[in-house]
Order: C-alpha cells, then structure tokens, then sequence
C-alpha cells in the first residue's frame, strides 16, 4: 500500500498495480489466492456439477469408494460426493459472505459513530459492544436457531452477524479516535465540511484495511461457527452446506464405515478455506505493521545468517521508486 | 482502582443482559415446554395441561414486567425451572451434574493450552526466521480445522482403530462416582483425548498472537538497554520482553475464552462426554427449553467470571492500569 503511494505519478496503472501485487507478503497471496479459487467454484460449482447433489439411488445401500463415475465416490444412499461438495462450497461461502457483510455494516456504523462523536454516545456504545463480545455466542445460537424455522440463509446469517459484530466495531472504533484527531481531519473540519463528509471522505478511506481485515475474521467466524451449528443438526438439513455433509456423513457413522471420501472432503475444504483467510488476515497485518514484514533485502541477508536477533536493527521496508 | 470499579459496573450490565435475553428469548420463540410435555407424554389426559403450565411456570401470569419480576424472584432463589427431559428433575439438578465435568476437562485443558501456547509465542518471537517460526503457517491449518472434524479423526484412529483411549463416555460405566481410585484412574483416560483436541486446536491462537506482540516489543529500546547490560539471554527474554508482550493475551484471555467454550461444547458432542455441551445437545434435539435457559445462564456466568479473572490478573500484571484507565 505504501508503495502504490509513493511511486511516481507517470507510472502506467498497470506497471504499478503488478509492483503492488508483487509487494504483498506471501501469506496474503497464497491466502487470496487459495480463497478465489473457492470463490470461482461458489460461481460455477452448482452449473459444472455432474449429478444432482440431492439425487438418490434407492437400490443402493453402500457408500462407493471414488470409482469412473463418481470421482469422489458415492453416499451410502448413492448421492455423488463430488456433486455435493460442489454445491456446498456455494452455501458456506454464500453464507459466510452474506454474515460478513451485515456485520461489517454493524461494525461500521457503531465504530465510526462511537469513535467520532465520544463523549457519553462513546461510552453507551462502547459498552453495548463490550457486552455483545462478552455474550457467548454458540449457545444462544443453538437455541434461537434451534427454534427459528429454517427457511433458509438469510435468518441465519442475520443471527450470526448480530452476534459477530462486536469485535470489528470495537478495532474500528479505536482507529476512528486516533483519526479524528489528526490534523488532515481538522483541516478539513476548518474548511467548512460537514460531519458526514468527514466521517465519509476523510475517515472511512483510512479504515479500508481494516474493515477487510475485520470482514475476513468474519467470514472465518462463520463458516466455522455454521459449520459446527449444522454438524450437531442446528440447521436447514435439505438445503447443501459443507456442515450439512458432515451432518449427513456423522448421521451415516461414514468414520466409522472407512468411508474417507464421504467425510474427508467436506472436513479439509473447510480446513483449507479457513487456512486461506487466517493467512490472507496475517497477510493484512503484515501490511499494516511494518515490523512484522520484512524487506527483501534483510531476508535475502538473514538466508546467510542465522535467525533474526533482536539487537538487529528493525526491518523497515525499503521502497526502491523507479526513475 | 477506578478500572476496577468501571469493569465491575460493566460486568454487571453484561449479566443483567445475559439474564434479560435469557427472559426474552422463550418469549420469541414458537413452542413452549408444556407443549412439548403433552407431545412427548400421550397418556397424559388434557386436564394435565393447566397442571403442568403451572409447574413450569406459564400460563396467563398477568403483564410482561410481572413475569419479568417473578423470573428474576425465581434466579434469585437459584430456581431455573423444571427440565422436560429428565422430567421431574430440576434445571438446577441436571446443572450440577453436568457442569463439574465441562468445568474441570475445558478449565484444565484452557489454562494447559495458554501456557503451552504463549510459551511456544515467546519462542517463535525471540529466534524470529528459526526453523520454529518458519513452521508457525503449519499451524494456521490447525487452528481452521473444524474442533469436532479433527475430535472424529482423533477418535476413530485412538479408539476404534488403535483401542488406546475409550471412544464415549466421561467414566466407565458401572463404576461408582466418587472420591476413589478406580473412578479417577477411569475419568482421567476418558479425559485425555478430548482434552487433547482441545488443547491442540486452541494453542495456535495463543502461540500466533504472543508470536507477533514478541516481536513488536523486542524491537523496543528498553529490550535493547538490557541487552546493553548484558543480562543473560534468559533474563531478557522472560523478563524484559516477555513480561510486557504478555499483556494483550491476558486482555485477548477474555475475548477467547467464549471461543473455547463453544467449541468444547462441540467436542463434547463428537466424545459424548457427560458435561453441558452435550446435556444441551441432548436438550435441543428433545425440545428441552429449560434446560437449554439454563446451561446458557451457566455458560454466560462462567464466561463472565473468567473475564473478571483475567481483569484482576491484568491489573496485577501491568501498573499503568492502576493509574489510569487503559479501556
């Protein structure tokens, strides 16, 4: 981010967006890049799946092993794993993206507005998130969503942001009274702007990070948090979630069976989407705190020596600006 | 002092709230647990229905604020209803059946996890690019793997597969609870495996975050001044360093506690492991209202003893906060 504000204004766009790729630790890209790849079959899994998920075969009572027709095997009552798992990497990014999304609007609205304003609104405020963070979540959950009717991921996903939102509004919060006092905020307060327009123009922009940071938590917050609400059966069991597989294949004692290709599948993806954003956040942190990154030069130094010592001096990122 | 005071007056709105959402809730909701008692019991005759809205409490009560009144009345009194379950037993009675056994497997395998954890954290931080820190992303992996998901795979490889550990259960059936030998020597092995999974899939977090405060504060004059002096290594890093990177766990202590709850309540599930996570399993497939109230009354006052807890050690642990208020 620094570099794509310091490099020169006659940059072409493209030259600089590939500097700022190349720029981003590893953890960020292999985490972002792990993370498209889930999001791309969230897209199209359902239209390249090739049988129906729900589909059964009522003469068949045992779980197939990965054979020609069915690359990742079959359920015990003969519903394509692949198929499944397709259309469930939709449901749990979908839900996690929907439950993201409310609570970052939440986070937003409650940080900026508690951290600009202060005063008696901050305290109110900031005591309403202190005690949404303290509620222990799991257990409400199971019992609001264990007496909603499943109708679907909307109600869930409202469910889960309202209690995911505290988090985020409080890290928000704190960024917004160290930016209120800056002297760009006053400036543009001097010249007349209104509120609104400070808090949109010349706050908000500098909590962009953040607020990605704080919408990739929640993503990971949900889908796991979904995922364990749907193994004990806390969910819409006809409508396909990576947790409604689990569901399904514990309800089969799959383990229990040796059928690995029923409940391996749906465990590692989401191991492995989880994996993508705790690394992509790690990647985000490193952004931000220029002492948890290091330059090239001083990895390149330290592959020679040994471990990183700390009286070295602290790395600090250099900015090589073309001519 | 006034931190104490402010987190005090904090921690009593937080409960006031867990108790009013706990009134509000059944309130919301579409069933209630007279119905479920006719549904569950059809020899009963339909004049047991007004008996038995009286015994759980409902029935036409007059206004809301009245009922709230009598609820709190019936909290004080440590009165949390009737469970339709285990009908006639008490909420209370089921609780303090269950809540022993969450309490001493999730409490021991926490705090075993955050010393393991941060010590690792201060290890990983100090040899910074050691062959420790640069395995550190292997435990990302861990750290998102679904607790039950890797619960299963534990149990069927130690318990079906390799017959080292019990597969269920909190203590063999037919022994006597008690005070004895055989009794603990049976609690303990059907305790090691999920306190395991525990532990391993909480001790990332941990370790991550006292990783990378390890490294801010190394890069700190006052670390640099010891080194200076010449202190040995040991001194320095535990400390100097370690000794103030230690403090956003503590204040994170709070924070994740209510992560380690939850998903010892899933793990209970997978292990059937007698405690409160899988008595509210069983009371949210039975329809078992009360008892479901309860166990989050319990888990809400237990998270908020455990924040109280790591607030005292925080004030003991860094002076600045006696002084003035930090949060």
């Amino acid at each position: 981010m620094a570099i794509a504000v310091q490099a020169p204004v006659q940059t072409a766009p493209t030259a600089r967006r590939g500097e700022f790729l190349r720029s981003m630790p590893l953890k960020a890209k292999v985490g972002g890049g792990i993370l498209a790849v889930f999001v791309l079959i969230a897209i199209i899994g359902p239209a390249i799946a090739p049988y129906d998920p729900s589909a059964i075969n009522a003469t068949q009572s045992v779980a197939l092993p990965p054979n020609a027709h069915h690359l990742l095997g079959t359920a015990v009552d003969g519903g394509d794993i692949l198929s499944q798992l397709l259309v469930s990497i939709r449901g749990t990014v979908v839900l996690g993206v929907l439950t993201a999304t409310f609570a970052a609007f939440l986070s937003v609205a409650f940080g900026v507005t508690a951290g600009f304003l202060g005063g008696v609104a901050d305290e109110g405020l900031s005591l309403v998130m202190n005690v949404f963070l303290i509620l222990p979540a799991l257990p409400l959950l199971i019992i609001v969503l264990g007496f909603l009717p499943h109708s679907g991921q909307l109600p869930t996903a409202l469910v889960l942001s309202i209690l995911g939102w505290a988090w985020g509004a409080r890290v928000i919060r704190a960024q917004t009274l160290t930016l209120r006092g800056r002297d760009f905020v006053a400036a543009a307060r001097e010249t007349g702007e209104p509120t609104w327009r400070l808090v949109v123009f010349e706050v908000l922009p500098n909590e962009i990070s953040l607020i990605a940071a704080n919408f990739v938590g929640t993503f990971l917050y949900a889908i796991l948090t979904s995922v364990a609400l749907a193994f004990i059966g806390v969910a819409n069991l006809s409508s396909w979630s990576l947790g409604v597989m689990l569901y399904w294949a514990q309800n089969a004692t799959a383990i229990n069976i040796g059928a690995w290709w029923w409940y391996l599948p749906p465990g590692l993806a989401v191991a492995i989407l989880g994996m993508s954003l705790v690394l992509l956040n790690f990647g985000l942190d490193e952004l931000g705190n220029p002492r948890l990154r290091r330059s090239t030069k001083s990895r390149r130094r330290a592959r020679g020596t040994k471990a990183w010592r700390p009286t070295d001096p602290t790395p600090v990122q250099r900015l090589e600006v073309a001519p | 002092m006034r931190f104490i005071t402010r987190r005090l007056a904090f921690y009593v709105v937080a409960a006031w709230t867990a108790i009013t959402i706990n009134f509000v809730i059944p309130h919301l909701l579409p069933s209630n647990p007279v119905q479920v008692m006719m549904a569950r019991h059809p020899e009963f005759p339909p004049s047991a229905r007004r008996a038995l809205e009286i015994q759980f409490g409902l029935g036409h009560q007059g206004s809301l604020l009245h009922q709230y009144v009598v609820y709190l009345g019936h909290l004080v009194h440590g009165n949390l209803g009737i469970s339709v379950l285990n009908y006639p037993a008490s909420v209370v009675e089921v609780l303090n059946n269950t809540v022993p056994w969450t309490l001493l497997l999730v409490g021991s395998a926490t705090i075993i996890s955050f010393v393991i954890g941060t010590l690792l954290g201060i290890f990983a931080g100090w040899r910074r690019g050691g062959w420790f820190d640069k395995a550190l992303p292997a435990f990302t992996f861990v750290q998102a793997i679904p607790y039950f998901f890797l619960a299963e795979l534990v149990l069927v490889l130690f318990s079906s597969d390799l017959h080292i550990f019990p597969a269920y259960g909190g203590y063999q059936l037919g022994d006597t609870i008690g005070f004895n030998g055989t009794f603990i020597a049976s609690a303990l092995t059907h305790s090691i495996l999920p306190a395991l999974t525990i532990i391993v899939t909480s001790m990332a977090g941990w370790m991550l975050q006292m990783r990378n405060v390890m490294i801010t504060t190394i890069g700190e004059d006052f670390v640099l001044a010891a080194q200076a002096k010449g202190l040995s290594t040991r001194r320095i890093m535990f400390t100097y360093a370690a000794r103030n990177a230690i403090l956003p766990n503590i204040a994170g202590f709070a924070l994740a506690i209510g992560f380690v709850i939850a998903g010892a309540l899933v793990m209970e599930i997978v292990f059937s492991y007698p405690g409160v996570g899988y008595q509210l399993f069983q009371a949210v497939t039975n329809d078992d209202f009360p008892v479901m109230q309860g166990i989050f009354l319990a888990i809400s006052a237990t998270v908020l003893v455990c924040c109280l807890l790591a607030d005292v050690v925080y004030v003991l642990a860094d002076p600045r906060v006696r002084t003035r208020a930090a949060y």
